[in-house]
């Protein structure tokens, strides 16, 4: 199977032309994508993907040119406005942020469509293939079209990498960047522009209305496998690429497949893994860890509970019907009895008798000494 | 600037500062003078402004009108001689950094652009966040501290700033007793050597023990000095108003 694809790649210039693209596209939106994440401006990026649209359609009616520059342009121009709207709408007006986004992203998209169909029909644009900027066509990348994507995604990640530490305070602590004396509104302004930048990178690929997958999906999958911030980027980057590749590859292969959503597939594949699977953050180690400490609190519990009967008794290991034990609120699972008697720590008789063994009573007492002294500790 | 000028002038200087939201004021044509070396808590009911105050004096709010000077100067002139302990809720504790990270943010300020923290910055973390007594936490992952932990941190992270004035909002918000206490004594060492610390409080029980300068604040200033003569039970009422009953009680007992 890899073979086969790798055979592909090796000899169809077209699919190394995509492939080149895509991947220059996953490290690019990954990277950025994980500041938008701790940011929390996860949906400001679904807002200036959609916002691009009619830009991408008047930079066409204005100058008839279909050169992606030229689109890209519009689309980073249309993008900014969104944005720019966005903050004079929840600081001017009483407007919420999320209903400001949701204003400008149907707005935007909503008058973007409305143009794209209006070139569609012009007699000049039936090539012009503006369609491809909805879902996003990866077979239609252009050697021209890579080489502006190589040199837009260069000045991004080198802007990262310079201001990282700027960027970093800025998004953990912006008043304390502020207090610091160092220029917010320039850092927010120029760390948007580079969110916006990743976005209109992908538009041709990914198309308008998936783009925000490819921003917040590899970040929010990073972020579930690591605690430092230098790491979740890279590896943002690293997975936001695996599934652009990916999904480009696979798109150019089957006939009429559009590229965003196949990429947004594995997109999600990624993430649903990630939050399932990552050590620490991954919710089945949750459940495992929440099984184990239910499973050793009523282990622990019947052999005080055993304890407590034993004490009426002259015979510290008189045996006793597990049932006695529901009575005193403790859960007598089968397995947790037969983990108890694997342990050595009690001893089962017939007829659904139970005692504790002497390791066991020496357990049950420290048991019940401890949750004295935690609960004095506590007090 | 020489620092003979630096000595003689006061540390905070406000003139007629009045700062709104919206329609609404939240300071008042506020006047006050904080000379150096105190250790003043603002006080004053839930929405005093308080907060606001300090926000203000940093820059981070802009105030309608008025005049602040930080040691006789404007704010960016000074800005490498603030400290600010923002409110510890003020940040997402779950971002990915750990405690030596959040403490070299500090040192930003003195690196100018582009340049990384040095390894005489790092020594210099190690020995801020030994003084707050969380030399052993270096490495720890930030969400897995308590709340007294991350306020050390904070507090470690104003001290790197090797600042003049210390702003803090709250630094005993939410921290049990002991943290409490020995923050406290940090602030106390800060005071002795020379420096301002302004803090924004709400304990009116702990406010004599802990400090020696009060401003009673209720968007407009009340009164400011030394405890003796500012925290008066007239000026108490005067700062709470309706609750003045509850609070004369108090100020009959303890001023």
């Amino acid at each position: 199977m890899f073979e086969h694809v790798f055979h592909l790649i090796a000899s169809n210039y077209t699919l190394q032309i995509v492939t080149l693209g895509a991947l220059i596209l996953g490290i690019t939106a990954g990277a950025l994508g994980a500041f938008a994440v701790l940011r929390e401006q996860s949906l400001l990026g679904d807002a200036i993907s959609h916002a691009t649209l009619p830009g991408v359609g008047l930079a066409f009616l204005i100058t008839q040119d279909k050169s992606p520059l030229t689109l890209l342009i519009g689309a980073g121009i249309a993008g900014w406005l969104g944005t720019i709207c966005v903050k004079l709408i929840t600081q001017s007006t009483r407007v919420t942020k999320d209903a400001a986004l949701g204003i400008i992203l149907s707005v935007f998209f909503g008058f973007g469509l409305v143009i794209i169909t209006i070139v569609q029909k012009l007699p000049t644009a039936t090539k012009a293939g503006l369609d491809k900027f909805l879902f996003g066509n990866a077979a239609t990348l252009l050697k021209e079209d890579v080489v502006t994507m190589t040199y837009l995604s260069s000045i991004v990640l080198l802007l990262l990498i310079l201001f990282w530490k700027e960027f970093k305070l800025l998004t953990f602590d912006n008043d304390f960047f502020k207090s610091l004396g160092l220029p917010f509104h320039i850092f927010d302004i120029l760390l948007t522009t580079l969110i916006v930048s990743a976005i209109i990178l992908g538009l041709q690929t990914v198309g308008v209305v998936l783009m925000s997958a490819m921003i917040v999906a590899p970040a929010a999958a990073a972020r579930q496998w690591t605690d430092r911030l230098g790491v979740m980027v890279i590896l943002s980057s690293f997975l936001g690429a695996l599934c652009c590749v990916a999904g480009a590859i696979t798109s150019s292969i089957i006939p009429n497949m559009p590229t965003g959503p196949i990429i947004t597939v594995y997109l999600s594949l990624t993430v649903i893994i990630s939050l399932f699977l990552a050590p620490h953050r991954g919710l089945v180690w949750d459940w495992i860890r929440i099984f184990h400490q239910r499973a050793m609190i009523e282990s622990a519990s019947i052999l005080q509970n055993l304890l407590i009967l034993s004490e009426s008794h002259t015979d510290p290991f008189h045996p006793h019907e597990a049932a006695v034990l529901k009575t005193l609120g403790t859960d007598t699972l089968r397995r947790n009895i037969t983990k108890l008697v694997r342990a050595g720590l009690i001893k089962q008789y017939p007829g659904n008798l139970i005692s504790l063994t002497p390791l066991g009573l020496k357990k049950a007492k420290v048991l019940t000494h401890n949750l004295h002294t935690e609960s004095q500790r506590l007090i | 600037m020489t620092n003979t000028m630096q000595s003689n002038s006061l540390a905070i200087e406000v003139t007629d500062l009045t700062v709104a939201y919206q329609e609404k004021p939240v300071l008042w044509d506020v006047d006050f003078n904080v000379p150096q070396g105190v250790l003043l808590a603002i006080v004053g009911p839930n929405g005093a402004g308080k907060s606001t105050l300090i926000k203000t004096i940093l820059g981070l709010v802009k105030p309608v009108a008025g005049r602040i000077l930080v040691l006789g100067a404007q704010y960016q002139a000074r800005k490498q001689l603030i400290a600010y302990v923002p409110q510890r809720s003020s940040v997402d504790w779950d971002f990915p950094t750990n405690v030596l990270d959040v403490v070299l943010m500090g040192r930003y300020g003195h690196l100018g652009w582009i340049r990384r923290p040095s390894p005489k910055d790092k020594k210099l973390a190690i020995e801020c966040l030994e003084r707050v007594g969380m030399a052993d936490f270096a490495g720890r992952q930030i969400s897995q501290l308590s709340g007294g932990q991350q306020q050390r941190v904070f507090l470690a992270r104003a001290f790197i700033q090797e600042a003049s004035i210390y702003l803090m909002d709250e630094p005993f918000a939410g921290v049990d007793a002991t943290t409490e206490k020995s923050i406290i004594e940090l602030l106390r060492e800060i005071k002795k050597s020379g420096k301002t610390v302004i803090c924004v409080h709400h304990d009116l029980e702990t406010l004599k023990e802990y400090f020696d300068w009060v401003m009673l604040l209720n968007v407009r200033r009340v009164s400011l000095g030394p405890i003796a003569t500012a925290l008066t039970p007239e000026n108490l009422k005067r700062a709470y108003g309706g609750r003045a009953l509850f609070l004369d009680q108090k100020g009959d007992t303890r001023v």
